[in-house]
C-alpha cells in the first residue's frame, strides 16, 4: 500500500493496484461521521462503438445503454440492492456521465458490510428479459422528465449543434425509442467489456482505517475470478473541427428565455499535470472574462441581460472538449451578440496579470472549500485518475500558470467556426 | 455532533461551533420574521438590494472583486420559508489562512464585510437606497419569480401550496408576489429595512477552526439583536378540509406532474415529531419506501415518486412524474400505500431500515458546516431544542403503534395535477 502525504493540505491518501487490476484509494477524513465510497468504471454514454472483450469486430450498441446498465445493476436474484443498503443504514446511488459510470454509498454505520455490498453488486450482473422490459417504463419517465427540463434541453441542443458525429451529442439516457432496442445480451456485452477491474477505480473517503479496509477489499477481490484484462478498443468517427449547425432556437413552455454559447475545442491528448494545467488555465480564462468580478458581468447585469444563473464551464474529457457560456436572459439575441463582442475584444486586448492574480486567489479558495466535501474529493479524484492527474497536486500547478499562456489559449482556441449557439425561447400560446 | 457555544454579544446571540475539521470557516447570519403576503416581497427585494452594495463597496463588481481577493470568499444572500416564518440568510465561506501562503486575517475581514452588508448599506445623500440598484434588483427578482414557472416540478409544487393553503401565509413564495415588485418604493424598502433592524431576530452562526476570542474580537462592532421566540409564529394553527379537493391544470409539457398535499397536526416541537419522520420515511422518503417500491419498481409508472415532511408547517407532500393517462392508477396505488400503513401492513424490518436511514441522514447532515448550522437553527425556528444525540435516540424509540397513529392522523387535503394539453 502506497502512502502519499500532502503537507500543505493536511491530507494523506493510500493507494494500491490489486492483482486483478483494480485501483483502490483510501482517504481518512478524521472527524467526519460518514464514509463515502465510489466504485467507478471508465465507461459512459459516449462508449457506444467498441470491440467487445474477447471479440475481434467492433459492435454498435443502442443509445442510452450505459445508463440503462447502471439502472439494472441494482437488481439481483434476491431483488433490489437498495434494500440491502437500507438494512445496513446506507444511502446508495449511481450516476452515468459521458465517460464514467459511478456507484456509490454513504453511511455512518456498518461500513465493512456496505463496502462488501458495493463491490459485490457491481461485480455481479444479473439481467432477465422481464426485468429489462420493466425498466424501460421507468427510464422512459426519466427521459420525459428531462424533456420538460429547459436547462437540460438548452445544453443538449447546444451539443447537437456543435458535433457532427461524436456521441457526446446524444442524450446520456438515450431516447424513448432507442432504449426499446436494448436487450439483455447487449447489457452483458457492455458489462463484460467495461466492468473489468482493470477499467475501474474504488475510492473511499471517511472515518476509515486504511490497513483494515485494504485487507477487506483484497480478500473480497481475491475470491472472485475475472478474465484476463485486455486493452479496450473504442471507435469514434472522424469529427470535423467546425460545428455542425451554428444555432438553434427552441420554443418551450418557459417565461424566461435562455441562451448558451458553446465553443467546440479540439480534443486534447495531454495527460497528467499538463492536462491539469490546461484545464485550470481554461477555467481561469473564463472566470476572468465572464466571472462575477469581471467588467463584462457588471455591464451585462446592469443591462438586464443576465442574472445569477449566468455561468461558464469548460470540459475536457477523453475524445472531446468544449467551453460553454450562458444562462437565463431577457434577450437571447442580444446576449449572444454581447458574448461575441466580449470574446473578440478580449482576443485583441488580452487578459492582464492583475486579473489573473485575482481569479487565481479565488480558485485557490474554492479548492479549499471543495476539499471539505468527501463526495467532491471521491468524484473528482477518481475522474482525474483516469487521466493520470493527481487532485492534491492542484495548488502547485495553479500557482505557476502565467497570463501569457492564458492569452495564447484565448487566441488559439476560441475560433468563430467552432462556435455554436442554443436558445430556448417562450413558446407562443 | 459539534458542541454549540452560544455567546451573547451585547444582545446578539453568536453560535460558535469550533472545529479543525474544515479547511474553511463558514458564517451564517439568519434573520427571521413572520411570513406574510404583505412583507415577503419587500424582504426579498431588500435582501437583493443589501447584497448588491455596501457603504465602502457600493457596487456588485466592487463587492465581488473584494471577495475574490479574500481567496474567493463566497457570499450569498437568500430568502427561504420555514413553516410560516420568513428567513433571510446571509452566508459566507472563507478559506482558513492556515492552508495558504498568506496571513491576511480572512475570518475577521469576512465578518466585518457581513456586518457592513446589514448595518451599513450604501445610502444616497438623502438616506435612501440607490435607484439604480433598486431598478436592477427589481428586474432580477421579477425574473426569479417568473422562472419558477420554467422548472415544472417546482412550479407544480408551488401551485399545490397556493391552492391548498390559499388563506394561509404558507402559500406565499419566499420570493414574494410578482405583481407587488413594481409597486415597492424606495421609501417602502427603507421602512422595511428599519423594521427589520428593530423587530427581526438575528442569529450569527460560525463554524470552523476559530476560537471564542477571535470571534469576540471580530464581532464586537455588531449592533443587531436577537429576539424572543414568542414574537414569531412557530406553530401554525392546523386546518382541516372536510373533503379532498382536486385541481387539474394544463401546460405544454411531456410528463404529468402529480403533487399531493396531506395535513398533519404534528410539527417539529411535537413529541410525535420523530414518529412522523419515520412514517414519512416509510411512505416515500427513501428508495426502500412504499412509494418508490410500488409506483416505480413494481408498476414502472414513474422515475421519481417520493414524499417530503414539512415539519415546521405540518404537511406531507407527495410528488411523482407520470404519464397523464396513468393518473387514476397512480392515485389508487398512492392511496393504498397510506391505507396499508394505517392498517399496520408493514414489516418490523421496514421500520428498522427507515430508522437507520433517518439516523444516517442526520449524521451526514451534521458532517457539513452548512448542515450543522441547519440542524441547530431548526431548534430556534421550531422552538424546540433537540441536540443530535437526543434526536437519534428519539428516532430509535419510535414504535410501530406510533407510526400507525401518525398515519391515521394524516389527511389528504389537495390533489394537484399538471399535465400536457393533448391528453385527458
Amino acid at each position: 500500500m502506497e502512502q502519499m502525504s500532502f503537507k500543505q493540505l493536511n491530507e494523506t491518501i493510500y493507494k494500491e493496484v490489486l492483482p486483478n487490476g483494480l485501483t483502490v484509494f483510501i482517504l481518512p477524513k478524521p472527524g467526519y461521521h460518514k464514509t463515502f465510497a465510489t466504485f467507478t468504471t471508465n465507461y459512459g454514454s459516449i462508449d457506444n462503438h467498441f470491440v467487445p472483450i474477447g471479440g475481434e469486430e467492433p459492435v454498435s450498441v443502442p443509445d442510452g445503454i450505459a445508463h440503462f446498465l447502471e439502472h439494472k445493476m441494482f437488481e439481483d436474484e434476491q431483488g433490489d440492492v437498495f434494500h440491502t443498503f437500507g438494512e445496513q443504514g446506507a444511502s446508495a446511488n449511481a450516476f452515468t456521465s459521458f465517460t464514467k459510470t459511478a456507484y456509490l454509498f454513504s453511511s455512518t454505520q456498518s461500513i465493512d458490510e456496505n463496502l462488501e455490498t458495493l463491490l459485490d453488486f457491481v461485480q455481479h450482473p444479473y439481467f432477465t428479459v422481464d426485468s429489462v422490459e420493466k425498466e424501460k417504463g421507468i427510464i422512459e419517465q426519466e427521459i420525459r422528465m428531462y424533456e420538460d427540463n429547459a436547462d437540460w434541453q438548452l445544453f443538449f441542443r447546444l451539443l447537437r449543434n456543435m458535433y457532427h458525429n461524436h456521441p457526446v451529442k446524444i442524450d446520456i439516457a438515450g431516447t424513448v425509442d432507442s432504449i426499446q432496442e436494448i436487450t439483455k445480451e447487449d447489457l452483458y456485452t457492455c458489462y463484460e467489456t467495461f466492468y473489468h477491474p482493470s477499467n475501474m477505480v474504488l475510492f473511499i473517503a471517511g472515518e476509515a482505517n486504511p490497513e483494515h479496509m485494504m485487507g477487506l477489499i483484497k480478500e473480497n477481490q481475491s475470491s472472485k475470478t475475472f478474465k484476463e484484462p485486455e486493452e479496450i478498443t473504442r471507435k469514434f468517427e472522424n469529427e470535423p473541427e467546425h460545428v455542425a449547425n451554428e444555432r438553434s432556437v427552441t420554443p418551450m413552455s418557459v417565461n424566461t428565455p435562455k441562451c448558451m454559447v458553446g465553443y467546440k475545442i479540439p480534443p486534447s491528448d495531454k495527460q497528467g499535470n499538463d492536462l491539469l494545467r490546461y484545464e485550470l488555465s481554461m477555467d481561469l480564462l473564463l472566470e476572468m472574462l465572464f466571472g462575477t468580478g469581471s467588467d463584462a458581468h457588471e455591464s451585462l447585469y446592469a443591462d438586464g441581460l443576465i442574472d445569477d444563473s449566468f455561468s461558464t464551464d469548460f470540459s475536457v474529457d477523453r475524445s472531446f472538449s468544449f467551453a460553454v457560456i450562458g444562462g437565463d436572459t431577457s434577450n437571447p439575441d442580444e446576449l449572444e451578440k454581447r458574448i461575441n463582442q466580449i470574446m473578440e475584444n478580449a482576443k485583441v486586448s488580452g487578459v492582464s496579470r492583475e486579473q489573473l492574480e485575482r481569479v487565481r486567489k479565488k480558485r485557490i479558495g474554492n479548492f479549499l472549500k471543495q476539499l471539505n466535501s468527501p463526495e467532491f474529493i471521491a468524484n473528482q479524484y477518481t475522474g482525474y485518475v483516469f487521466s493520470n492527474i493527481h487532485l492534491f497536486e492542484m495548488l502547485p500547478v495553479l500557482e505557476t500558470i502565467t497570463y501569457e499562456e492564458i492569452n495564447e489559449l484565448l487566441r488559439s482556441q476560441f475560433k468563430k467556426n467552432r462556435q455554436a449557439v442554443s436558445q430556448i425561447v417562450k413558446k407562443a400560446n | 455532533m459539534l458542541d454549540e457555544n452560544v455567546m451573547n454579544n451585547k444582545g446578539l446571540h453568536i453560535h460558535l461551533l469550533s472545529t479543525p475539521k474544515y479547511k474553511t470557516t463558514t458564517i451564517a447570519l439568519q434573520i427571521r420574521s413572520n411570513l406574510s403576503r404583505e412583507t415577503a416581497t419587500e424582504r426579498a427585494l431588500l435582501t437583493q438590494v443589501l447584497k448588491s452594495a455596501t457603504k465602502s463597496l457600493p457596487s456588485r463588481k466592487e463587492i465581488r472583486r473584494y471577495l475574490d481577493e479574500l481567496y474567493g470568499a463566497s457570499f450569498s444572500a437568500d430568502v427561504q420559508k420555514k413553516g410560516e416564518q420568513h428567513i433571510i440568510s446571509l452566508k459566507m465561506e472563507l478559506a482558513n489562512e492556515k492552508y495558504l501562503r498568506d496571513t491576511t486575517p480572512l475570518f475577521e475581514k469576512g465578518l466585518h464585510f457581513l456586518r457592513e452588508v446589514v448595518e451599513e448599506p450604501s445610502f444616497e445623500s438623502d438616506h435612501t437606497f440607490s435607484e439604480k440598484v433598486i431598478h436592477e434588483e427589481k428586474r432580477t427578482l421579477k425574473q426569479r419569480l417568473h422562472s419558477i414557472y420554467d422548472d415544472k416540478i417546482r412550479y407544480a409544487n408551488q401551485r399545490l401550496l397556493e391552492i391548498m393553503c390559499e388563506d394561509e401565509p404558507f402559500s406565499v413564495h419566499p420570493f414574494g408576489i410578482l405583481e407587488r415588485v413594481d409597486q415597492i418604493t424606495n421609501e417602502d424598502l427603507i421602512n422595511e429595512y428599519k423594521r427589520m433592524l428593530n423587530e427581526d431576530d438575528f442569529r450569527l452562526y460560525i463554524v470552523g477552526d476559530v476560537s471564542e476570542e477571535e470571534v469576540q474580537k471580530a464581532s464586537n462592532t455588531f449592533t443587531i439583536q436577537s429576539r424572543e421566540s414568542s414574537n414569531f409564529s412557530t406553530r401554525p394553527s392546523p386546518i382541516k378540509r372536510e373533503e379532498t379537493q382536486e385541481v387539474k391544470e394544463t401546460d405544454d409539457i411531456q410528463q404529468g406532474k402529480l403533487h399531493l398535499g396531506y395535513r398533519t397536526s404534528i410539527t417539529f416541537d411535537d413529541d410525535n415529531f420523530t414518529a412522523m419522520q419515520v412514517l414519512n420515511g416509510l411512505f416515500g422518503g427513501f428508495p426502500h419506501s412504499k412509494l418508490f417500491l410500488n409506483v416505480r419498481e413494481k408498476e414502472s409508472l414513474a422515475y421519481y415518486a417520493a414524499s417530503r415532511y414539512e415539519s415546521h408547517k405540518g404537511l406531507v407532500l407527495v410528488f411523482a412524474g407520470i404519464e397523464a393517462s396513468n393518473y387514476e392508477k397512480a392515485m389508487k396505488i398512492i392511496d393504498e400505500q397510506l391505507v396499508d400503513i394505517q392498517e399496520g401492513q408493514f414489516s418490523e424490518e421496514a421500520i428498522k431500515q427507515t430508522k437507520s436511514m433517518l439516523k444516517n441522514q442526520l449524521l451526514e447532515t451534521a458532517d457539513s458546516a452548512r448542515g450543522v448550522i441547519e440542524l441547530y437553527y431548526q431548534g430556534i425556528i421550531g422552538n424546540k431544542k433537540r441536540n443530535l444525540d437526543d434526536w437519534l435516540q428519539e428516532i430509535e424509540k419510535v414504535t410501530r403503534e406510533d407510526v400507525i397513529s401518525c398515519a391515521r392522523e394524516l389527511h389528504l387535503d389537495t390533489r394537484y395535477f399538471l399535465h400536457g394539453k393533448e391528453s385527458n
